[in-house]
């Protein structure tokens, strides 16, 4: 009896979980209502930054984007990297200084272990992913973001996974937009291509027009550079 | 008219970068006497290797005699200096430096790094040189592309821009365009 019980609970559960699951995947990647909310509501972002091109294709990107709205502004890059939070700090202080004290709502800056360095073999990054993914939890149960930028660095898979598992477990909802890197024209980089494949974005850009042709559910935005 | 004399002859600067890493088959194709000899044959005057943490030294030169003369530095914080005051930009195959040249509007030549695993690098530079944009090259080719090269018959790239994506992101999350 007990043992019965216990089995269909379990059954349950997974049920449950697997309805929950198709879900959540089912709901990434559809566009909120619009609404006419402006500057009121702003939304905590994390960027996700990455030397090798990244972080100065992030910043142009971001650039762009009302600062008002993604405010609370968290920056992520490689332990090893030095520049790319220093390049994130400058235009976080050009901003200061072009638009007063509205933009001053303290923007935050996190380095996180890499889960595989350039030229480092895949086996070995096993382990090292495992040590980069409870770093990246610690920093997203501190973040909690609502939307996270990303476009490449590796760095970004353990956090944007992360993020839908807490869609799933329901602490948070959030949505991923990654821009593949411009670098990448005829194949996606190994981020891209997981992000892709495992329905994790909810917007996924690419920068040339023969990765839109293999990837039809991205979209074709030209080049950011 | 490459082989005039010295002296009055105005600074025409080719700027060698490798980016962060080494690349030291590109640092060693400059040192060449070939490559500094077509070089000078061009009309170039200086040649200004960043060798990053390459362990081949070029021979550095002071310049005249009918030859190029060579200088080297291993990493520098005002790269776009340089790369302003560059009349040809031969550059390792990253996006940051190719873009950064293309937007300064200099004829550029990219050599490619073979050595590298994951070499998805080339792909960036081959569609560029598709679109006319820049020559693509490799060390042991270096020299064949410079004695090529035309470069009046490269396009200027217009620079990208990012609002596109940034206006999907804006509709995508309910705001109101603006």
């Amino acid at each position: 009896m007990a043992l019965n019980l216990a089995i269909s609970i379990l059954v349950i559960g997974i049920a449950l979980t697997l309805i929950r699951l198709v879900y959540v995947i089912a709901r990434t990647g559809k566009p909120l209502k619009p609404t006419g909310r402006g500057a009121s509501q702003p939304i905590g972002t994390l960027i996700v930054l990455g030397s090798g091109g990244h972080t100065a294709e992030m910043l142009n990107l971001l650039g762009r984007l009302p600062k008002d709205r993604f405010s609370s502004r968290v920056y992520i890059a490689a332990a090893t990297d030095n520049m790319s939070l220093q390049k994130a700090r400058l235009f976080e202080s050009s901003l200061v200084k072009e638009a007063g004290e509205k933009v001053v709502e303290a923007s935050q800056f996190f380095q996180i272990y890499r889960s595989r360095e350039v030229g480092q073999s895949y086996l070995t990054s096993v382990w090292t992913t495992l040590i980069a993914t409870a770093h990246a939890l610690w920093l997203m149960i501190r973040i909690r973001p609502k939307v996270i930028l990303c476009n490449g660095p590796g760095t970004c898979i353990p956090l944007c996974i992360i993020a839908f598992l807490f869609k799933v477990v329901g602490i948070r909802w959030s949505y991923v937009f990654y821009i593949e890197s411009i670098a990448r024209v005829q194949r996606l980089s190994l981020s891209g291509l997981i992000l892709y494949k495992l329905h994790i974005a909810d917007q996924f850009f690419v920068q040339w027009p023969q990765l839109q042709r293999k990837y039809p559910r991205a979209h074709y935005v030209g080049c950011l550079m | 008219m490459g082989d005039t004399e010295d002296g009055s002859k105005p600074k025409k600067i080719v700027f060698v970068s490798v980016g962060t890493t080494c690349f030291d088959a590109l640092v060693r194709a400059m040192d060449t006497q070939a490559v500094k000899q077509e070089l000078f044959r061009r009309g170039y005057t200086h040649l200004l290797i960043q060798m990053g943490r390459g362990s081949y030294f070029p021979t550095k030169f002071g310049g005249g005699d009918g030859s190029i003369a060579v200088d080297y530095f291993t990493f520098s914080s005002s790269i776009a200096n340089h790369l302003r005051s560059a009349s040809l930009v031969i550059s390792h195959a990253g996006s940051g430096s190719i873009f950064e040249t293309l937007q300064l509007a200099k004829p550029l030549i990219v050599v490619v790094n073979e050595d590298l695993m994951d070499n998805h690098q080339s792909e960036l530079a081959e569609e560029l040189t598709e679109r006319k944009h820049l020559y693509c090259s490799r060390p042991q080719t270096l020299h064949q592309t410079i004695v090529d090269m035309n470069l009046e018959s490269l396009l200027p790239y217009t620079p990208g821009d990012a609002t596109p994506v940034a206006k999907i992101i804006n509709r995508f999350l309910g705001f109101p365009d603006d």
